[in-house]
């Protein structure tokens, strides 16, 4: 709980059990990057929600169950990762731009 | 209404930073944006603190929104350029107030802070100061703006609009999958209104499409013409975003945001929901 909020908002108070939360890194060469835009899109590729990832290249979504598009877009280029979420499991997932 | 009227690009808004008319102001769903950086001599209006009545669910009333602006060095001639992170949704939501306080001169920066950004232009954390002037604000317009009776006597009668994501609408989800699930109102919509998310009238980089797409857009989903329109959403500023599309881009007339939205209509006792998709 003490930890800095990553990917957006503080997880403080947030009950994570009852949560479908992905979260990750978008990263190139390695490296992370700050302040790229993901967006998450559901199963028939509609948008459902967007974030800036931190100074650290962390992001996060609150989902529901099931398959997700992650789609990272920066001054340095985009890439995309597929993943699954689970209710009262976070999943990290990296996204990588191509160098 | 039209595009050139009520936008501006990166590059017009690049060639008068230095304009002593035009004012750039940030609007953000995170306030801490402007503090790490922001577009050079923009100022800040927080959407919570400053837009929102301190007490009562409701926002800032004609006499609050004029020492707002006069705070903020804002006169009645000045060219306001709002812009934002989220695509604009907060940038739209105060750009609605604007037109609601009857302020003749404002516009949205197209794409906002992340094409500002994706771009690489320059950004600084250096606070601008203003002088203070006194702003003069107009009676707040009533033929913008919806309240949860008329959107009642809108089901199954006039255009409702639901912008959200399809997982909000079908009931899955109860916010913006950027923020916790956890809510009180229930899941799903109002009868009748049909699911257009605010993100199909933007491109990728947060501009908008253009006049063709977003016709043909409304167009395919069934919104009537003839008819009144409500677009709503989970608190007021995506369905600003879809209102902006709707009213000053397309120039459709009789188009109401109901900022009470799905954390308001979702509340009440005893209304119809549909749930699915």
């Amino acid at each position: 709980m003490c930890s800095p909020p990553v990917g957006g908002l503080s997880l403080d108070g947030v009950d994570v059990n009852k949560e479908s939360v992905i979260q990750g890194t978008v990263t190139r060469d390695g490296q992370p990057v700050a302040s790229a835009y993901v967006r998450l899109l559901d199963a028939s590729d509609e948008f459902t929600a967007e974030v800036v990832t931190s100074a650290t290249g962390h992001f996060r979504f609150f989902a529901r169950p099931g398959q997700w598009t992650l789609r990272a877009l920066s001054s340095q280029g985009g890439g995309e990762a597929r993943v699954v979420a689970q209710q009262g499991q976070a999943v990290d997932v990296e996204v990588t731009i191509p160098a | 209404m039209s595009r050139a009227d009520v936008l501006v690009d990166a590059s017009w808004a690049e060639s008068h930073l230095d304009d002593p008319k035009v004012v750039f102001v940030e609007v953000d769903e995170d306030v801490s944006a402007y503090d790490k950086n922001h577009i050079p001599g923009a100022v800040r209006l927080d959407w919570k603190t400053e837009l929102q009545d301190a007490v009562k669910r409701d926002f800032v009333d004609q006499d609050q929104f004029a020492t707002l602006l006069g705070g903020k060095g804002i006169s009645n001639d000045a060219t306001v350029v709002l812009y934002g992170g989220n695509n604009n949704w907060f940038a739209a939501y105060a750009y609605w107030y604007f037109k609601l306080y009857g302020h003749s001169d404002v516009k949205l920066l197209d794409g906002g802070r992340k094409k500002w950004e994706l771009d690489s232009r320059n950004l600084t954390d250096e606070v601008p100061s203003r002088e203070a002037t006194t702003y003069t604000a107009q009676p707040a317009r009533t033929d913008i703006r919806a309240f949860r009776d008329e959107v009642i006597a809108a089901i199954g009668a006039q255009n409702l609009v639901d912008v959200r994501s399809p997982d909000e609408f079908s009931g899955k989800l109860l916010a913006p999958a950027h923020l916790p699930q956890e809510q009180s109102q229930r899941g799903g919509h109002i009868p009748t209104a049909v699911n257009v998310p605010w993100s199909k009238a933007a491109n990728d980089d947060g501009t908008f499409k253009s006049d063709d797409e977003l016709t043909k857009l409304y167009g395919d989903a069934g919104l009537d013409d003839s008819k009144d329109t409500i677009a709503y959403c989970r608190i007021g500023e995506r369905s600003a975003h879809t209102w902006f599309v709707l009213h000053e881009i397309l120039g459709h007339q009789n188009v109401k945001n109901y900022d009470g939205s799905w954390t308001e209509y979702g509340s009440l006792v005893g209304v119809p929901i549909e749930v699915g998709a």
